[in-house]
This record gives C-alpha cells, sequence and structure tokens, in this order.
C-alpha cells in the first residue's frame, strides 16, 4: 500500500513510516506518535520535534476529532482536479491535529455564504463549521484514485 | 561588525514574460544594480542567489554559477531556498557576511519563472512549499493554506471577508504609479469582494498573482562606501530570521505567524529599535490575511486588531504607518524567489526618495522589509535606516 501517496510524481515511492501510519489509519487504528511530556507527532520520526525527546510511543488516535479550521478549495492541484470544490480541513485528534479532506458535507454551502458551480454526490447538505466533531478515515482522490485522509462529521 | 550600506538596487518589470529565461532576468535586474550602485562587477566578492522553483519551472538546478555568469560576476556564488523568502534569506547571508568584515562587496537577490508554466502546474509548483505528505496530499494548495489561517484568524477574532478586501484595494492603489508593477489597475472593495473564490474566505483579489522577475541589490561595507565615495544613504541596521513546524497543524497556533514574531525581535534587537520607529514595511502579503498577520507579528497592532488596519486607514499610504507602498506581492507582483529582495530594492528607494510613492513618507528614516516562506514556516526581517 505504497503505490499513489508519495505526491511527487514517482508513483513507486515507498515512504517508510508514513505508508505503515496511513495504512493504519485506513483499518481504523489510526496512532501518534507521543513522547514522555505529553507532545504528539506524526511518523516518521527519530525525536519529538517539540523537545528533541527519543522516548516516543505510539497512542492510538481518539475515535472523534474536532475541526478547527477549514476551506473551500475552488483551485485545485492537478492531483485534486476532479475533486474541487472540495472541503480540506485541520482537525485536532487527542495529541495531534491531522489535515485531510471532508466528506460528506456540501462543499458549495459551507455557511459562508458562497455560492459554487460544483456537485458533489458525496454531499449532504450539511454545513462545516469550526467545531464540527468528524471521525477519521481514508478514502480515494477522485482525480488518480490516490488515498487521502478523509473526515467525515459524525452525531454529537 | 561594520556598518552595511545598500548602494544600489535592480528590478525587472514584475508580470507575465513566459518567454523570458530566468538568466535574462537575473542579468537585467544585476546589471540595473550595477548601475544604480556604481560599484564595479570585479569588486564582487560573493553572489547569494534566491530561487525556489526552477527545477520545476525551467528544469534547472545548480543555477548560483549560471547566474554569475549572466551577471558577469567572477566569485563564490550560493544558491538559497526557503520557498518564498528565498531571497530574503539570501540577502540575510550578505548582510551578515559584510556586517562580519568577510567580504566589502557583495551582491544578492534573486529570481523566479513561472508563468511558462500553466496554472495548474504554477500551483502544483508553489505547494511544494507544504509539507507534502500531510498537507499537499490532503488537498492543501497555497491559497488552502492561507485560507485555513483566515478562517483560524475568523474564528478566534473576528473580523471577515470586507476587512480582507480592504486589504486588497489599499495596495492595488499603492500599485499605481510603480513602473515595476504587474497590476497598475485600481481594485474596489466591491469588486474585491465580488471576484470568485479561489479557496474560501480568499477570493481571487486575495490572491496575489503569478509572475517571473527578478531582484539584485549590491550590499557594500561602510568602509568601502566611504573610500569609494559611493552615494548609499540607507544602511541595514537589523537583520533576524524564524523557523515553525512545516505543516500548519503541527503549528502552537493557526491564526498568528510566531516564526516572524521571533524574526522581527531578532531584526528589532539587532537595530536597536522597536515597532514604534518604523515609519514604513513591506510586508509579504501573499493573501490579504497574511498582510494582517504580518502587521501583527511585527507590533504594528495587537493580535486580532490587525485585521481593521487597512480598513481603517492606518496602513494606507497616507496613515500612521504605510504598508505596502509598493502594490506589494499582492498587486506588484510575486516572482516568489525574487520577493525578499524585491522588498529590500522599494523599501531602499522609499527612503532615499526616488520611489513614485515616497512623497507619502517624506520624512521616513526607517523601514522594515518583512519576507516569508511557506505558511510562515520561515521569516525574514529587516529594517533598514536612512544613515546619511
Amino acid at each position: 500500500m505504497s503505490d499513489e501517496t508519495a505526491g511527487n510524481g514517482a508513483s513507486a515511492t515507498v515512504n517508510a513510516g508514513y505508508d505503515e501510519w496511513i495504512d493504519a489509519l485506513a483499518e481504523g487504528a489510526g496512532y501518534a506518535l507521543v513522547c514522555p511530556d505529553g507532545h504528539g507527532s506524526l511518523p516518521p520520526r527519530r525525536v519529538c520535534p517539540e523537545c528533541g525527546s527519543s522516548s516516543l510511543s505510539e497512542e492510538a488516535l481518539p475515535e472523534r476529532g474536532e475541526i478547527e479550521t477549514y476551506t473551500v478549495v475552488h483551485v485545485p492541484s492537478p492531483r485534486f482536479a476532479d475533486d474541487a470544490p472540495y472541503v480540506t480541513a485541520v482537525a485536532r485528534f487527542g495529541p495531534v491535529r491531522l489535515t485531510g479532506v471532508v466528506r460528506g458535507v456540501d462543499p458549495v454551502n459551507d455557511g459562508n455564504g458562497d455560492t459554487g458551480d460544483g456537485d458533489n454526490a458525496d454531499a449532504v447538505d450539511d454545513a462545516v463549521e469550526v467545531g464540527t466533531a468528524v471521525e477519521v478515515t481514508v478514502g480515494e482522490r477522485e482525480t488518480d484514485g490516490g488515498r487521502v485522509v478523509v473526515f467525515r462529521p459524525v452525531e454529537e | 561588525m561594520t556598518g552595511v550600506r545598500v548602494a544600489g538596487v535592480g528590478l525587472t518589470q514584475f508580470g507575465s514574460q513566459p518567454e523570458r529565461t530566468g538568466r535574462d532576468l537575473f542579468a537585467e535586474a544585476a546589471d540595473r544594480a550595477f548601475t544604480d550602485a556604481g560599484v564595479d562587477r570585479d569588486a564582487v566578492e560573493e553572489l547569494n542567489y534566491g530561487n525556489f522553483m526552477g527545477a520545476l519551472a525551467e528544469h534547472q538546478g545548480h543555477q548560483a554559477p549560471l547566474m554569475a555568469e549572466a551577471a558577469g560576476v567572477r566569485c563564490p556564488a550560493t544558491r538559497y531556498e526557503s520557498a518564498c523568502a528565498s531571497a530574503g534569506v539570501a540577502v540575510r547571508e550578505a548582510v551578515r557576511t559584510v556586517a562580519a568584515g568577510d567580504a566589502d562587496v557583495v551582491l544578492a537577490g534573486g529570481m523566479e519563472r513561472m508563468t511558462n508554466l500553466d496554472t495548474e502546474g504554477a500551483t502544483e509548483g508553489l505547494a511544494i512549499a507544504a509539507d507534502d505528505l500531510f498537507e499537499v496530499g490532503a488537498g492543501v494548495t497555497f491559497p488552502g493554506a492561507y485560507a485555513l489561517m483566515a478562517n483560524a484568524y475568523f474564528e478566534a477574532h473576528g473580523g471577515g471577508r470586507e476587512e480582507l478586501a480592504h486589504v486588497a484595494s489599499k495596495n492595488h492603489e499603492n500599485a499605481l504609479p510603480n513602473e515595476y508593477a504587474q497590476f497598475r489597475k485600481a481594485v474596489s472593495v466591491e469588486e474585491a469582494l465580488a471576484a470568485p473564490p479561489v479557496a474560501e474566505p480568499l477570493h481571487l483579489y486575495d490572491a496575489c498573482p503569478i509572475t517571473d522577475g527578478a531582484s539584485a541589490l549590491v550590499f557594500v561595507s561602510e568602509e568601502y562606501a566611504a573610500d569609494n565615495d559611493l552615494d548609499a544613504p540607507v544602511a541595514v541596521t537589523g537583520t533576524g530570521q524564524g523557523t515553525d513546524r512545516m505543516a500548519l497543524a503541527d503549528r502552537a497556533d493557526l491564526a498568528s505567524t510566531p516564526a516572524a514574531d521571533d524574526a522581527a525581535a531578532a531584526a528589532y534587537d539587532d537595530a536597536g529599535i522597536g515597532p514604534d520607529d518604523v515609519d514604513l514595511a513591506e510586508v509579504h502579503d501573499c493573501f490579504t490575511i497574511a498582510e494582517v498577520l504580518a502587521i501583527e507579528s511585527l507590533g504594528f497592532a495587537e493580535p486580532g486588531e490587525g485585521i481593521a488596519a487597512a480598513r481603517d486607514g492606518h496602513t494606507t499610504a497616507d496613515g500612521d504607518l504605510p504598508v505596502n507602498l509598493s502594490g506589494g506581492l499582492k498587486a506588484k507582483g510575486h516572482p516568489v524567489g525574487a520577493t525578499g529582495g524585491s522588498q529590500i530594492a522599494e523599501v531602499t528607494r522609499l527612503l532615499r526618495g526616488d520611489h513614485p510613492n515616497s512623497d507619502h513618507v517624506a520624512d521616513a528614516e526607517v523601514g522594515v522589509a518583512h519576507n516569508a516562506g511557506g505558511t510562515v514556516a520561515s521569516a525574514v526581517v529587516h529594517v533598514l535606516e536612512v544613515a546619511e
């Protein structure tokens, strides 16, 4: 499962540490690396980026996270050409924040009063807001089938 | 330690000129800098050259020797890369080299060629300034990253698109007389608000354009300027740099730019001044929200108050502290690897009195340049002062 996540056009690139992490996320077993002081980070890591501790352990991510900020992207990069418009968000999951695409929401009804021209078959009529509770999984980009971190709103 | 003077500045036209090679752009900027400085090419002891995405745009790595040739100098030449702060770090190392007494004359600046790529290619090129695995792979574009910061800022402090539209309108107004600017076109607040979305809440006029261009500066020691009777009235008196976590999601705060706080503190300390001493600033407004975050990091506004500065007239051409009198990245243009040098050139021209907008700051003695890389994982701040 290391075929398409490199993001650098090198389709055969293996990103040891990252690939295992996103595999685990896809299986519902996502984790963060945590140092004795409680700083969270994402792999691959040799030391905690906050304090330099080399004592890092894997800690399961909480089932629910909370969106801290988001955007509706209308002008995508080539890898997301067929996905636009889409919502990208940063969500807090325990000791770390994750960046992912929000699915199961309507990207053109985001509460900003904007209207877009896109259509998203996956959309329901919910707006994303800061504070929205989400679960995390791994989905595919519509454009090229590449794996992407996906957030889905959950009932609070 | 010796004083560092700006002996000469050189810019190309900023804009869409896709047929021009990078080497031609930098050669023109360097030529203008040498003419402005009245310094012989033979005197140059080092070239510090900034470039970000030349490997993608021109399939050209190892650009420093190429640019030394283009500028007609034969000396140690090094390319610096810190995304959109590439020229800022190149300038900083030039200033430190001269200040340390290691060289009397250093040529610094940068170049970016971008419009030969299509919009998708340029978007992809700019995105490599973000964390490829954790951000770009999750759909974050360069405007998208700043949009995430804008929404976080609105959530923390309030404000919205209208305040940002005032930043855009101000900077377009400032660019009108600037002969180097890409857009010499007024944009009203209403027009900015009505423009199509790029990455909400940022719309077309919240974003800088894609630009080809180059900048070059001749820095000399105070002694060299005196010995050679150079007309170099502006000194670089402070330099500072800061670094933050690469990915936005890993930052302590999504609604501020701590790397720029650190760079500003170091530069002010180096110069022995504070924010109240500053008369004008060129800041890294790649997006309108970036100007808001910049003026807060520079200490011109309290956290949460920067959003209203343009709307309330504090940072307009005739305000208490004019920001981006050049038009900024927003309207003057943003050839990313050249921008940090271009800001130094514009602050120098404004302080010397030979900028088309100098009349707005006739008594100015202290200017600041703020250059940021990525989503401000890198930041460089310089203080320039009229020394004579």
